[in-house]
């Protein structure tokens, strides 16, 4: 199952973006192999509908969980039809590498 | 003068299917006429008829007002009726609505998550595998809807007397028996949350 977490870097040390749709990097981590992918978000300095595009490249690479900040109106009832769950973490200063280690317990 | 805001009605979750087809034609009969059911008025035929909610209560779980789950309600009714007297096909799509589900709070992790399988109830936090979680939104509605399912109470503001409201009857019509002030209702039935 694939898992995407938003980074405000692209290293495995940068923490987690507080913002969903304009977020840095999406970190893809793959629970069955293991593997981390990063993504640069293209939605970054984008005006509006930031959120659904995003959404957009998370559900073209069949991710099931988002772990973020935040999540915007327009998301939440999108990613609701799409039954991706949302986890809201409220904790900037959490980098990847933790997020992952908590997800692998 | 602009109107009025749109309030946008949530639904739960979308149906199973997406529609119903009339079958047994009797013959020369036409049945290729379709009726459009919203998925706001779906949504309300499953609160008020399968849940047995009740329209105020239907109201607090759609997000709106009860007058508004009323007219959807049988906005909702006359569209099943014309369905199966004509023998037409219900095709549910449309409406102005979102949809949303239960939201849970994690204790051991402090991280919020939703449930986007709403048929199962979710075993454990999906980030620290930890079982030491509860419901977010859902006591808050649920204690809401509950204070709509107790008896009403007429209530003297003065000196606190209170009795059982005759539904039918205005409160403020009463005068309390022991100072003769007018009595209202105790716990008057409006949405905080809108």
């Amino acid at each position: 199952m694939k898992i995407a977490i938003t980074s405000t870097g692209n290293s495995q040390e940068s923490n987690l973006d507080q913002r969903f749709g304009r977020c840095s990097f999406f970190a893809i981590y793959d629970t069955g192999t293991r593997s981390i992918e990063f993504l640069p978000n293209p939605n970054k300095d984008t005006e509006e509908g930031a959120g659904p595009a995003s959404v957009q490249i998370l559900a073209s690479r069949d991710v099931k969980k988002i772990v973020s900040g935040e999540f915007g109106l327009k998301i939440k009832g999108l990613l609701d039809s799409l039954r991706i769950q949302m986890i809201v973490l409220k904790q900037p200063e959490k980098n990847i590498n933790e997020i992952i280690e908590m997800l692998n317990r | 003068m602009s109107p009025r805001p749109f309030r946008l009605r949530k639904v739960n979750s979308p149906p199973l299917i997406s529609g119903f087809k009339p079958y047994g034609k009797k013959k020369d009969e036409d049945l290729s006429g379709s009726v459009f059911l919203h998925l706001e008025e779906y949504e309300a035929i499953r609160l008020c008829d399968f849940e047995m909610l009740n329209h105020q209560q239907a109201a607090i779980l759609m997000n709106v007002s009860r007058p508004t789950v009323t007219r959807v309600y049988s906005k909702a009714r006359k569209k099943i009726a014309e369905a199966l007297v004509l023998g037409k096909q219900i095709i549910i799509e449309g409406g102005k609505i979102y949809f949303d589900s239960e939201w849970f709070s994690c204790d051991s992790c402090g991280c919020y998550f939703n449930n986007p399988e709403k048929l199962e109830n979710p075993t454990e936090c999906p980030l620290c595998k930890s079982t030491n979680f509860h419901s977010y939104q859902a006591d808050i509605y649920r204690e809401e809807i509950k204070s709509y399912e107790s008896v009403d109470v007429c209530f003297c503001p003065s000196c606190g007397f209170e009795k059982r409201h005759h539904s039918g009857y205005r409160c403020k019509d009463e005068n309390c028996p022991d100072c003769g002030k007018r009595m209202i209702r105790k716990n008057a039935p409006f949405l905080n949350n809108i």
